[in-house]
């Protein structure tokens, strides 16, 4: 169903048949509701409950950009997008809760992904060490509400919980602080040598926060810091849980945790669209331009009057802004990180995230971060599950009378999720280097190679008077 | 009359290679100057060193009574010096209205929080930007393409978009580097004409880096010629035509020293010099 989008106009069936309006509501409504009840019935005793519950959460899912791109008026995209988002997606999420932690996951590392596309794939700078912003907000949020013997809990600085809402603004502030200091050293460096360089930034911070134990505590060293500070759950809320949980479920227990569940899920989703909304605000303007102008030719952009420091650096901050936010978001969510949590990895996921849906489109990052994180947390586990499962009730596969007991345990998808992510990566460069949802300029590029029509006839005699690397600003 | 551009002494090396030597060029307000020479001579690097590309080692650079030294290419151009480049220079995926709005820049007032807020003006200027875009792309006559991938416009039609991407900052000098290299004769005529409506129409002065002989005897005010980084000669094209140092520099010295008639300098030297 993800091709809804990307599928150009002409022959295909399924426009045509949405080409009706009434029928295109019809269809993406159904598409939600005939999704979310085969969602809500799943039987969760059942022996084949992983492998449906693995392949239809996913579809799910992709509700939201069925809806995008479905054929209708902005306003009524919005609608139902709105009682998708508010009304469907916590229902169902009440009813199973690992659900809702998907939605919240997903949510959270598609803001880091938008994030990250505005480094990359708009100003065209490959930035390895993304997840340091992260970092920043997270540990912000942790070192001031964190109860582990740091130097904030010895002198009595924690702040109290309701201080998260500010703090949201404060890790904005600190995260484009120290992506301005990281683009300073980086500025003239391009290609390869900045993503080494960033790479090396990104592990700086987390060694960084490893070794901040002393000689002064701040941030707990590798130990990490626990029972982090979560934001109040706002009036009405817990009621509010409590009765959908107990028309839906019939339970009356625990709702606290899931009026708090409730919570950082609007939290996520309300961030998520604020960061969408900047995201498409700065890629239809001046800003956006230069932009482009730089990554498609630095030297051509800054000849045309774009100052090359200035807007590089914009394009650092505003990017490190996004994770400062999320990273608040996330140590709440989380009550406890480590520096573990952000290793190098991590940063390539959210490339990977950026890459697989779409570099440079809004639309496609959002899908490549549903994709990676489901995968990440639902797909490959879910597979794990069902494996165990037949293993349990000595399944044998009929035709080739195989048991399921004899496949290895070493063999178990959940521990091949680098394997995966990396053949996912090898598979996309092959066959879709612009992504899922291609964004029509990178989608262009990425052609330039295949059919030059045009270079060979625009490359004069003589290109080497203007050397690309003797450009950069002093 | 006055000149708009004045270097003194203006040197550059790359090594042991001295690309420009102690270059004096004057150019006259609202003229339409070339600069010639053979391959290697250093013209584009004298473009590079006069946008701020390339920093100069010693000499002066005197724009509109300014100084140029120092200053980045952004700030050149925001001084009022536009230019093309000689292997054309276009942002090939963005559209050919998108292209020129980018030559703006210098022109906007670009604000990260009217931006995101959308206040301040922000959508009026967009109005202007577009509109003035558009505005130039019917100047130089591609009214109507705007919305075209640069990259897919043949190749004269992106030539007209990179000086319409320049004239986008509204320059008072605007420097063409081989403004006609790939053009017949007739592309190079309507060319001309678009050189001169950029003089006439919007009182800018032009220079022009060209080795189409018909278009720098039949354009040119003054003409600028470059050899081995040094400048041989300056004047009218008449005095240019019979100056027995550029002759020599194009034909070599046995050439120049049988004078009587000078030769035609009508194609292109690559032919002649090799």
């Amino acid at each position: 169903m993800a091709t809804f989008a990307q599928t150009p106009p002409q022959q295909n069936p399924i426009r045509a048949l949405f080409a009706n309006k009434y029928a295109a509501i019809g269809l993406a409504i159904a598409y939600v509701v005939i999704t979310g009840f085969l969602l809500l019935t799943l039987d969760q005793r059942s022996l084949w409950f992983p492998a449906a519950n693995m392949c239809i959460f996913p579809l799910f899912a992709l509700s939201p950009l069925v809806i995008l791109g479905a054929p209708l008026r902005t306003a009524v995209k919005t609608t139902l997008l709105l009682v998708l988002m508010l009304v469907v997606v916590p229902i169902i999420g009440l009813v199973n809760t690992t659900y809702l932690e998907l939605a919240i996951q997903i949510s959270i590392f598609a803001g880091l992904a938008l994030g990250l596309n505005i480094v990359v794939g708009f100003a065209g700078l490959l930035d390895l060490g993304y997840v340091a912003f992260f970092a920043v907000g997270a540990y912000l949020w942790a070192m001031f509400t964190s109860p582990a013997e740091t130097i904030f809990l010895i002198n009595g600085w924690l702040v109290p919980d309701w201080a998260f809402y500010i703090f949201i603004f404060a890790g904005v502030l600190l995260a484009a602080l120290v992506g301005i200091l990281l683009g300073l050293p980086v500025l003239r460096l391009r290609g390869d040598y900045l993503a080494i360089v960033t790479l090396g930034f990104g592990e700086m911070i987390r060694i960084l926060v490893r070794n901040l134990d002393s000689p002064i505590n701040l941030t707990n060293g590798s130990q990490g810091l626990h029972n982090i500070g979560r934001p109040p759950i706002p009036f009405g809320l817990n009621e509010l849980t409590g009765g959908i949980a107990q028309s839906f479920t019939g339970r009356t227990d625990n709702i606290d945790v899931l009026a708090r569940q409730v919570l950082f899920y609007v939290l996520a989703i309300l961030m998520l669209t604020v960061i969408i909304f900047l995201a498409r605000r700065l890629e239809n303007s001046a800003i956006g331009r230069a932009w482009t102008a730089i990554r498609e030719d630095e030297v051509a952009a800054i000849a045309m009057g774009v100052p090359l420091v200035r807007m590089k650096l914009l394009a650092f901050a505003t990017g490190a802004s996004f994770a400062g936010a999320i990273g608040v978001l996330y140590a709440a969510k989380q009550t406890f990180i480590d520096p573990s949590s952000f290793v190098l990895l991590q940063s390539i996921q959210i490339l990977a995230m950026v890459i697989v849906g779409g570099i440079g489109g809004i639309r496609g990052v959002v899908l490549g971060a549903m994709i990676i994180t489901l995968l990440d947390l639902h797909i490959l586990s879910n597979l794990s599950q069902q494996l165990q499962a037949l293993r349990n009730v000595d399944y044998i596969v009929p035709l080739i009378n195989f048991h399921i007991r004899d496949w290895p345990v070493e063999l178990e998808p959940a521990k091949y999720q680098p394997l995966v992510f990396g053949l996912i990566l090898v598979l996309m460069m092959l066959f879709r280097p612009a992504g899922l949802l291609p964004e029509r300029r990178r989608s262009l590029e990425l052609r330039e190679n295949r059919d030059d029509a045009f270079t060979t006839e625009i490359e004069p005699i003589n290109t080497n008077e203007v050397k690309p690397s003797n450009s950069t600003p002093r | 009359m006055s000149s708009i551009l004045q270097t003194r002494e203006l040197a550059k090396s790359f090594g042991g290679i001295r690309a420009v030597r102690e270059v004096n060029i004057d150019i006259p307000e609202h003229s339409i100057s070339s600069i010639i020479g053979p391959n290697g001579a250093g013209k584009t690097t004298l473009f590079n060193l006069l946008t701020g590309i390339y920093k100069p080692d010693a000499g002066t650079i005197q724009f509109n009574k300014r100084s140029l030294i120092g200053l980045r290419p952004d700030q050149v151009n925001a001084a009022g010096v536009a230019r093309t480049f000689q292997s054309i220079r276009l942002f090939p995926n963005m559209t050919v209205l998108e292209n020129v709005m980018v030559g703006m820049h210098s022109r906007l007032n670009v604000n990260l929080w009217s931006t995101l807020l959308r206040v301040g003006g922000f959508n009026q200027q967009e109005e202007q930007v577009r509109q003035r875009a558009s505005d130039l792309l019917r100047f130089v006559g591609l009214g109507g393409k705007g919305d075209e991938i640069a990259r897919n416009l043949p190749y004269g039609d992106q030539r007209r978009v990179e000086i319409a991407r320049a004239l986008a900052s509204d320059p008072k000098l605007i420097l063409l580097d081989e403004p006609t290299a790939g053009m017949n004769p007739n592309e190079s005529e309507v060319a001309m004409r678009l050189f001169r409506r950029i003089r006439d129409e919007l009182t800018i002065t032009v220079v022009l880096i060209e080795h189409d002989m018909r278009v720098v005897m039949g354009i040119s005010e003054q003409i600028t010629v470059l050899d081995f980084g040094q400048k041989i000669a300056e004047g009218t094209p008449e005095m240019i035509r019979t100056n027995p140092h550029v002759i020599e520099a194009y034909l070599g010295r046995r050439a120049a020293g049988t004078e009587n008639e000078p030769p035609k300098l009508d194609t292109q030297e690559e032919e002649v010099v090799g």
